[in-house]
């Protein structure tokens, strides 16, 4: 009589685990793919401001007609990517392209004293951070769901549930960089001409 | 800790560690102080369960109780009561510094994983900044105009990210919590005193058992120390309160790296804040604990060792600023220059 209360007693603690398991996979799951959800917000909304952006300097940059003609192509590249893989290079070459924009436009008193290209540098500037931090959120999160699958013991459950690890978001190498610009002609001179940024190609994405 | 490089997620389970074992230790004073005073002026030993009826602690209770409605009531006005108290009005994202802070917000937010919280703006020219808020619903953030002209946007990234670090980290509601038990802890005391006083003048009506008085001298040592520890227990409650507020510092500032990777932009955010190091009018002491760092400007909490180390509701500056430049250590440095303000929008966290 003990025994068989014992293992009532020990069928019910295996199953509040199994089902404490189960739960805290959903919601982890969810987490992370609402996050992932986040990230696409934030692109669209990098995607809605060049426009904006692209109207406002062209007046006061005329020199940098290849600077801003690549923002705009990459732009157009990102907007029209369809696979994840495909998406990851676009964003990262319209990262690179935008931050040579700036980097560029940092030498023209124009765009500086311009209230609405400040405005919209901020703007571009929160909006690439929020990209970044909601990257960086899923990829904790992607850490956490895994982790809670791989220790023991939920490792022997977790797969039969039908949950699988899920993959980390890698950044191309050329969109980790930083660009760097050379701006040796003299303060409000025109910036020179052509690949002034010698940012490295983008890697493909993986 | 200063000196040992950690992660921080290293740091923060430390931190929550050492929060945890002070509000045990918070509890046991609480309880000792409380039965103690049943014990010897209504006769319940809680410890006695020969009578069939469990002993009810008639004093602690109502002490906790009293105490508890107090802070709860708190906890669900307080962020009302400070923003008014301190005159913050809702930022203004027309003005390009606020508009700016407002972004970098909902950027910290969105690496918490938290709702955005409504942002205020204090017209003070010390910089500081504030959290109020029970849960992450109902939670507001509020900087000093002084933060937003001294800091850059990194810096102000750090800033915020230590306030969400209190917000996600639940610390109001420790704060509550700690508040609840120090001024329960201070009713107990003070009742307990009054009744030293006429217990012993009136002769022996220190208790109803008369029982406890054969005991001996076992029970008069013990009685003694319970004395002891009545006349201390306010200052050893405030002491801990303090080591509690401050351990949420550490934590806080362990987890603004974790939200920006970027332990440095904090960093350099505290040196500018201990220059311009002067009282912040606007807010009072009450919400001391919630500030980036103290407002009431008082030296304790930026002189290191010996006094600072038990008077302060921060950690001194120097030291925070030593954790987080060792934790910068730990997690490489970022692959951009650090020092001024980087100029191109490159600076996205790395991931």
């Amino acid at each position: 009589m003990v025994f068989f209360w014992f293992l009532v007693i020990l069928a019910a603690v295996v199953v509040m685990w199994l089902v404490g398991v189960y739960n805290r996979l959903v919601g982890l799951r969810n987490q992370a793919q609402n996050a992932w959800k986040q990230i696409d917000v934030q692109l669209k909304r990098r995607h809605d401001l060049i426009p904006n952006l692209v109207n406002t300097v062209r007046g006061m940059m005329n020199f940098e007609q290849t600077t801003l003609e690549r923002v705009i192509s990459a732009r157009a590249k990102a907007v029209s990517a369809t696979t994840v893989a495909q998406k990851g290079q676009a964003e990262g070459e319209l990262t690179q392209a935008l931050g040579r924009l700036f980097a560029v436009a940092e030498a023209y008193p124009d765009f500086k004293s311009n209230q609405n290209a400040m405005q919209l540098q901020e703007e571009l500037t929160s909006t690439e951070n929020k990209i970044g931090f909601a990257r960086q959120f899923y990829n904790d999160l992607v850490m956490q769901f895994n982790t809670a699958q791989q220790v023991f013991p939920a490792n022997l459950v977790a797969s039969s549930f039908g949950f699988a690890p899920a993959e980390f978001l890698e950044i191309a190498e050329g969109d980790r960089a930083v660009p760097t610009v050379d701006l040796t002609t003299p303060a409000g001179g025109p910036a020179p001409a052509g690949p002034a940024a010698s940012a490295p190609p983008a890697a493909p994405a993986s | 800790m200063p000196g040992v490089p950690s992660t921080f997620y290293d740091l923060q389970a430390l931190n929550r560690r050492k929060t945890a074992f002070l509000i045990v230790c918070f509890v046991v004073l609480f309880a000792l102080v409380g039965l103690g005073l049943d014990y010897y002026f209504f006769g319940t030993d809680p410890l006695d369960l020969t009578g069939g009826a469990i002993p009810v602690p008639v004093a602690t209770l109502l002490a906790t109780g009293f105490a508890g409605l107090s802070a709860l009531h708190g906890y669900y006005t307080g962020d009302r009561q400070v923003l008014t108290a301190t005159r913050s009005r809702p930022a203004d994202p027309r003005i390009a510094e606020e508009k700016q802070l407002i972004n970098v917000v909902e950027e910290m937010s969105i690496a918490a994983g938290l709702p955005a919280p409504p942002v205020y703006v204090l017209p003070d020219p010390d910089p500081n900044a504030f959290a109020v808020g029970r849960d992450p619903r109902h939670a507001s953030i509020a900087v000093t105009e002084g933060l937003l002209a001294a800091l850059d946007r990194e810096q102000l990234q750090g800033v915020v990210a230590h306030e969400l670090a209190h917000v996600r980290n639940l610390d109001i509601r420790t704060m509550t919590l700690v508040a609840a038990l120090y001024g329960g802890l201070v009713l107990l005391s003070d009742f307990a005193q009054r009744g030293l006083r006429f217990g012993f003048a009136g002769g022996g009506r220190g208790g109803r058992r008369g029982g406890n008085k054969s005991q001996g001298g076992g029970g008069a040592i013990l009685l003694l120390l319970w004395v002891a520890l009545v006349l201390l227990a306010p200052l050893l409650g405030r002491l801990l309160a303090l080591a509690v507020s401050r351990s949420r510092e550490y934590d806080a500032d362990a987890s603004a790296a974790e939200l920006t990777r970027n332990p440095l932009g904090l960093a350099a955010a505290l040196r500018r804040i201990e220059q311009a190091a002067e009282p912040t009018l606007s807010i009072g002491r009450g919400a001391a604990h919630l500030c980036i760092a103290d407002p009431t400007g008082r030296a304790v909490n930026r002189s290191e060792g010996g006094w600072s180390d038990f008077w302060g509701t921060h950690p001194p500056i120097r030291r925070r600023i030593a954790v987080l430049e060792s934790m910068a250590g730990v997690m490489g440095s970022p692959d951009r220059p650090l020092g001024p303000p980087p100029s191109p929008p490159g600076a996205a966290p790395a991931a």
